[in-house]
Order: C-alpha cells, then sequence, then structure tokens
C-alpha cells in the first residue's frame, strides 16, 4: 500500500476515483434504463391481471393486457370521468394531492363474461411503500381477487402480503356490509372468522405491514364510494 | 529453461492458496471466529431463499471487490484507503443491482433491500481492510470467494433451522408432513424472530468450536 503520499496526490487520486466512478454509474443506469423501465411497465400489467385471476408471464402480459383490459378510466373525487390515460397515472403523486384534485385510475376488465373493476390502491407498510389492485365484481361489494407488491418490507414476514396464501384470503370478502355501510376489509390481528366478510387473518411477525394494508385498503377504496353509487343508481 | 520458470511461479492452486479458499469456511469462518457480519444474519435468515440470493451476491460482489483492491492497492493513499474501499464495494453492489433490474428483473425482486445490506456487511471490508490491500489479485479473488462462500454457509445454515422450525417449510416447499400439525405439532413462532437468529449463530459456534478444541479461547 502506497504511504506517505503528499496532499496533492490524494486530491487528485480522490477527484480521478470520483469522476471515474460517476461516469461509469450513469453510463450504466442510462443505457439500462429502457430496459427497466419496460420491466416495470410489464409487471404493472401482470399485477393488474393478477387481481382478476388471470395469470400471464410478465413477458405475455403485454400480449394479452387489452385482451382483458376493456375499459380505462380516470375518475374525480365526485366518481366523474375526466380525460387522461388512467395507466399513466403515477399513484404516488396522486395519493398527495388533495381528494378534489385527485385523479383515480380505473380498470374495467371482462372475463368469462364477467366485469370486474380494478382498483389501484397504494399506502405506507412498515419500511416504504406498499401497492397493489384489487379488483370487484360488478355488484361493486364482492370483491374477485387481490394483488399486493411493496418496496422493502421485512424478507420471510411483511413480505407475504405479495404471496398468495395472502392475497387469496380476500376473494369473496365484501367491503360493504349488509345495511350498505362502507366496511373495506380489514387485516386482522388475532385471526379472522372465516365467516367474517370484512376480515382477513394477518401474517405472523408482519403486524405493521398488515396493519399498512388495512389502512390502504379502507382509504383506497373509500375514495371510489362516488363513483360505485352513481353506477348503481344508473343500473 | 521452462523447468525453471514453473519453479519461480507458484501453481494457480497450491497449498497456500487451497487454504484461503478453504480456512475461511471452517476454521477462520467470518462469523462464527471473527463474529463480523453478524447483522445481516439477523435481517435474511427467516426463510432460506433470499438467504440463498444473498449469499450468492455476496460471493460476486466480495471477490470483485478483492479483485478490484488488489490491483489498485499500491496506487491508493493510506489516509484514504477507507473510503476508496467504500466506492469500490458501493460502485459494484450498484451495478450488479442495475444489471440484475435489467436483466433479471425477478432476482431483482426477490434481493430487494439486500442490496443495501451488502455494502455494510462488514466482512467484505475487513476482507480488504485485511488482506487485499497487501496480496495479489489472485490470493485476494480466493480470499473474497472464500470469506463470502464461509459466510454464505453459515447464512443458509441458520436460514434452514429457522424455516425449518418456524414455518415448516425449506424453499417455501412444505416439510413437515400434514399428519404432524394434526397431532398437535405446531410451528414455533420464536424461530421467525431475530432473536432467534443469534441463538442459533450462538449454537453453532458452539458445535463448532466443541468439534475443533484449537478454537477454544483459553482467556
Amino acid at each position: 500500500m502506497a504511504k506517505g503520499y503528499s496532499n496533492k496526490y490524494i486530491f487528485i487520486y480522490a477527484s480521478i476515483m470520483v469522476v471515474v466512478v460517476a461516469l461509469i454509474l450513469s453510463l450504466l443506469a442510462t443505457l439500462l434504463q429502457p430496459k427497466q423501465e419496460r420491466n416495470i411497465r410489464l409487471e404493472k400489467m401482470q399485477n393488474i391481471l393478477a387481481s382478476i385471476n388471470i395469470e400471464v408471464e410478465r413477458e405475455e402480459s403485454e400480449n394479452v393486457f387489452y385482451d382483458y383490459i376493456v375499459q380505462t378510466k380516470i375518475l374525480n373525487h365526485e366518481g366523474e370521468e375526466i380525460e387522461g390515460d388512467a395507466f399513466e397515472v403515477d399513484l404516488q403523486d396522486e395519493i398527495r394531492k388533495e381528494l378534489s384534485e385527485r385523479q383515480m385510475p380505473l380498470y374495467i376488465a371482462e372475463a368469462e363474461n364477467e366485469t370486474y373493476y380494478i382498483l389501484p390502491l397504494r399506502g405506507a407498510g412498515l419500511w416504504g411503500a406498499i401497492w397493489g389492485y384489487i379488483s370487484l365484481k360488478s355488484d361493486f361489494n364482492t370483491i374477485a381477487g387481490a394483488n399486493f407488491d411493496h418496496a422493502s418490507e421485512t424478507p420471510g414476514l411483511g413480505s407475504q402480503i405479495a404471496e398468495k396464501h395472502f392475497e387469496n384470503q380476500f376473494k369473496g370478502k365484501k367491503i360493504f356490509d349488509q345495511q350498505g355501510n362502507y366496511r373495506s376489509v380489514k387485516v386482522l390481528r388475532e385471526g379472522a372468522d372465516p365467516d367474517d366478510p370484512h376480515g382477513v387473518d394477518a401474517i405472523t411477525g408482519g403486524t405493521m405491514t398488515c396493519n399498512g394494508v388495512s389502512k390502504m385498503l379502507y382509504d383506497g377504496i373509500k375514495v371510489y364510494k362516488p363513483y360505485f353509487y352513481k353506477q348503481k343508481n344508473y343500473e | 529453461m521452462s523447468e525453471n520458470i514453473n519453479n519461480n511461479k507458484e501453481p494457480l492452486f497450491s497449498y497456500k492458496n487451497k487454504k484461503l479458499l478453504s480456512n475461511p469456511i471452517g476454521k477462520d469462518n467470518p462469523i462464527t471466529i471473527q463474529v463480523l457480519g453478524i447483522c445481516s444474519i439477523l435481517a435474511v435468515t427467516v426463510q432460506l431463499k433470499p438467504s440463498l440470493v444473498l449469499a450468492i451476491s455476496v460471493v460476486a460482489v466480495m471477490g470483485l471487490a478483492n479483485v478490484i483492491i488488489s490491483l489498485l492497492r499500491n496506487t491508493i493513499p493510506q489516509r484514504i484507503r477507507i473510503i476508496v474501499q467504500l466506492t469500490v464495494i458501493a460502485s459494484l453492489v450498484i451495478i450488479v443491482d442495475q444489471v440484475l433490474k435489467a436483466y433479471m428483473y425477478d432476482v431483482s425482486r426477490q434481493l430487494s433491500i439486500f442490496v443495501g445490506l451488502i455494502i455494510t456487511n462488514c466482512i467484505i471490508m475487513g476482507r480488504l481492510e485485511g488482506f487485499a490491500l497487501y496480496n495479489k489479485a489472485w490470493p485476494s479473488f480466493l480470499d473474497g470467494i472464500g470469506n463470502a462462500a464461509g459466510y454464505g454457509a453459515i447464512l443458509l445454515a441458520v436460514a434452514a433451522v429457522r424455516e425449518l422450525f418456524g414455518a415448516g417449510t425449506l424453499m417455501n416447499v412444505q416439510i413437515i408432513p400434514d399428519i404432524f400439525y394434526r397431532i398437535g405439532y405446531e410451528n414455533n413462532g420464536l424461530f421467525i424472530l431475530p432473536p432467534m437468529a443469534l441463538i442459533t449463530v450462538g449454537v453453532i459456534i458452539w458445535i463448532h468450536r466443541s468439534r475443533d478444541k484449537e478454537l477454544i479461547d483459553a482467556s
């Protein structure tokens, strides 16, 4: 190891190192960006399809996406349709806005003669963001399927929200009770009665993440209520 | 003539070089003997699969970082050597992460937060500081791979124990048969929690030392 170098040498050495490393990293990031963005886009399509229980490979998802998704909409807080491409709406920005300014994407899918309404959700877990898609049957009440994902939940604990055994619990649950009050679905630490239409079992060791899921569902579905009421009145 | 040259040059896998590779897996294991890298053991060993991915990533990063630092060793000024080491490790980890995101997206989803854990893994910096700065590239490479493998072996052992007793599975495949659960067997929730990683490592250290008396610290 080189010893006793002058300050000048050290400064030049450090500067060159920083420039070289910065060049390599930025070059790499620029070169790989299109591929990475494509992966993210395909995964989003895959996740949306998974919420109506259509399982496809990520590479395939682009080809079949519009076979199932028949309509996309952006709604405002009064449940009215506004202009724009729903797929491009970034929920991360939207959930920070005032309710009256918020754009809410909605995907309408058809599979096996059933119509599904897919709502994108986003919230906070224990360490970082969690997000997902939940699909409702045309009664705007029964959940047909759910798909969750996370940025950095604890591996093996909170990260299990993205696994099938957790997601499948949501099938058939209801977001309104029999009197028509909004109840959402809660993830219950103490475990849910299988007959409880508004509760599912939490993950052992993942309570904080599960609380995040409950809150994300409650807040995320609530904002679509005006649209649901409108649709029901038309029928 | 040719014999002479061969005599002067050390073979690639000489006894000494093999020791560099095998010692850290047993006698000089970074976790059980040097007690480095415990932090990441606590965090990721709930399940076997992420542990495996992390172990492989650490092998790659550590082998490369050792080689790079070893090649640069005669130019690195003593006073900023830690910064240079950190820069090399962090850059390698970012490169690995970016490439995975583009070409092996599923693996990168698995890795998620472990990438950061690799940067802070004390073993990597320990080997750069303790070995690569004073040795040629090839021995440094072997030393890096050996230490990463030693780390990985313990990681996998702890993860296997914790996943098996905590969840009854290995690599997400059910191992403990259903009939056990019907009789009244239950998964032990304690194994899922971080303290059990420490206890498991402790038990491994205990077994390791009781088999190899040389390792017992007289003091």
